[in-house]
């Protein structure tokens, strides 16, 4: 292991705590408020400008009001939509991270959303009577693809190169699939356009709702990952040594991912780099630290997803960018400064 | 306490253990010694159920380790494996908290007697004053005290050690033995360790067992194995033979030679 020099903080003997902890306790303070502005927002953000008080009467008001429509039917499901999105996908990423102790690991490049977008517009083109089991079909999409993905990268353990490469080559074939569906049923094709490009614009109330009962229980659920990814951050040995089964928490912290990463998919389409990007900025301020990197994650994530989307549709007046595309131009540079900055860094060096 | 009956492992065409009897007493402290690739690391990973043997058993306080779940042989045994790579920023006391993970069920949280191990945890490795400090920002000697530290947690009657001063220069490689020692003779710890240094083994241990190309060829009281004829036929090399306070140690001459060629 590599000697690194102290820095001032470290170089102080006996520490009385933790030496990140008024900055874990600052980034939970951050993001909560700001995921409560940001929000509020992205409600009054719009064709139509409105203040406060007119929100609180389009939540509060009759149902036949105009400011009820905007509000109710537009705004805040998109808003809601964009929050557990957010969430899922950066938590996602951050699980995805830990298994394959790799910075680099993301649903999006990992290939998992795109199983899930394939089962997706399956669902959507050719079986429109089961639009409900879309978040089940797209989950099942994904858990598939990420299992195929880490079973021809093994080889005697999975390198994080060989299971890019193999992204790549699955992801080819699986986005070739999606293309042929879309060629041979392109009349149907204007449904799942957009989402292609990564969109929360339509979301309805009912699909909010929908998002709300897979999303909220799977959040939860992922909770329960942190300590699995802690312990097998010392290693598979030590992990076993102490009692753990490493397999079985494996297999765990890949289904909880891909099930996040379903979930977004099913909703938002393809919505990459969330996932990437905020768990390796909280590594960065928090430390490597899953246990506080999760949950900030979820709601850097949450925060960060609707930003974007109001920025996306907002600041390119007459056009309403997909945010996806938006996050695309972002994410792509953004992941290449990783790169490049790998192995310099401390916490994954 | 703990017993190796007619183990055998295969891992390639060229390494295999083979019928390996063993048995460790409590209070004992053992190294196992041999050139690279005998199969010493091997034969503690198989100990400590990182492996499993093809054929034969090992019994811990008389029932199968493979039984006996991976939990419940964590609070009998801890091992410290080889190189430790991690990559999260973990403090001192958090890798220490660890050690505790054998003796909770998934759902309990540290209480008061975690609490009390874990200080005692600290205070025998010396490292209470690191308890906030990050892993890496540690010496090499530190970290691996604090490694030892989180296996002590588990409060196990066995600790094995896999090359424990490997990397270390000669200050840490004395504080690390000393500390294995001092965890022997205070708190009756039984102690296997895998140990390239003969000398180290020689100065620490009662006994010594040498392995030689999978098999076990010398087993018994350090003063024993230590000796000319073991040097030559494990280690193929000629040695001589001192004593420093009842404690064996041994100077290299040269390499075995294995036929003598006229002038």
């Amino acid at each position: 292991m590599a000697e690194r020099p102290l820095n001032k903080e470290e170089i102080i003997l006996g520490e009385k705590e933790h030496p990140y902890r008024k900055r874990r306790i600052g980034a939970f303070v951050f993001l909560l408020i700001s995921i409560v502005f940001v929000s509020l927002y992205s409600v009054i953000t719009g064709s139509v400008k409105l203040n406060l008080q007119e929100v609180w009467e389009g939540i509060t008001g009759t149902k036949d009001s105009m400011l009820h429509t905007i509000v109710w039917d537009l705004r805040l499901p998109r808003t809601i939509v964009g929050i557990i999105v957010g969430m899922c996908l950066a938590v996602s990423g951050t699980i995805m991270q830990g298994v394959m102790k790799n910075p680099l690991a993301d649903p999006g490049i990992i290939g998992v959303s795109s199983g899930a977008a394939l089962m997706a517009v399956i669902i959507t083109i050719l079986l429109p009577k089961y639009i409900l089991l879309l978040p089940i079909a797209a989950f099942i999409g994904g858990f598939l693809t990420a299992m195929l993905i880490y079973a021809l990268a093994w080889q005697g353990g999975a390198s994080v190169e060989r299971i890019i490469l193999v992204g790549v080559a699955v992801n080819a074939v699986i986005g070739a699939s999606m293309s042929a569906i879309m060629l041979l049923y392109s009349d149907r094709v204007q449904a799942v356009l957009p989402w292609m490009a990564g969109v929360i614009g339509s979301a309805t109330m009912d699909q909010a709702k929908l998002l709300l009962t897979y999303g909220i229980p799977a959040l939860i659920l992922s909770l329960f990952a942190i300590k699995h990814i802690r312990i097998l951050h010392l290693g598979d040995d030590v992990a076993k040594l102490l009692g753990h089964h490493v397999e079985r928490s494996r297999f765990f912290l890949i289904v909880v991912s891909t099930l996040l990463a379903g979930i977004a998919v099913s909703v938002s389409g393809l919505i990459g780099f969330i996932g990437l990007v905020i768990p390796h900025i909280l590594r960065m301020i928090v430390g490597n630290d899953d246990r506080f990197v999760l949950p900030l994650s979820a709601l850097g994530g949450g925060m960060f997803l609707v930003l974007a989307d109001t920025i996306a549709r907002s600041w390119f007046d007459p056009i309403e960018l997909p945010v996806g595309l938006l996050l695309s131009f972002l994410g792509g540079p953004f992941f290449l400064y990783i790169l490049h900055k790998r192995g310099k860094m401390r916490a994954f060096s | 306490m703990l017993l190796v009956n007619d183990l055998s492992y295969r891992h390639s065409e060229s390494f295999a253990l083979e019928e390996i009897n063993l048995e460790i007493k409590r209070g004992e402290i053992i190294s196992l010694i041999g050139p690279n690739g005998s199969g010493k690391s091997t034969l503690l990973r198989i100990i400590s159920h990182l492996l499993k043997p093809m054929v034969g058993t090992v019994l811990l306080d008389g029932k199968e380790i493979q039984t006996l779940g991976r939990k419940a042989l964590a609070r009998k045994l801890a091992m410290l494996p080889q190189i430790q790579n991690h990559t999260i920023d973990i403090t001192v006391r958090e890798l220490v908290e660890f050690g505790r993970n054998p003796h909770k069920r998934w759902f309990q949280s540290l209480d008061g007697e975690d609490e009390r191990i874990i200080q005692w945890a600290l205070e025998v490795t010396n490292l209470q004053a690191y308890e906030y400090r990050f892993l890496q920002s540690l010496s090499g000697g530190e970290r691996q005290r604090a490694w030892i530290a989180m296996a002590i947690a588990q409060r196990p009657d066995i600790l094995l050690l896999d090359e424990p001063t490997t990397y270390l220069d000669i200050a840490h490689q004395l504080e690390v033995m000393e500390l294995v020692q001092m965890l022997n003779e205070q708190f009756g710890m039984t102690i296997v360790m895998v140990l390239h240094d003969i000398n180290q083994a020689a100065q620490y241990s009662d006994r010594i067992v040498a392995l030689k190309d999978g098999h076990i060829r010398y087993d018994g009281d350090t003063k024993k194995v230590i000796c000319k004829v073991m040097f030559q036929e494990i280690f193929d090399i000629d040695v001589e033979i001192y004593y420093d306070r009842h404690k064996p140690f041994f100077v290299p001459i040269r390499k075995k030679q294995d036929f003598v060629v006229s002038p």
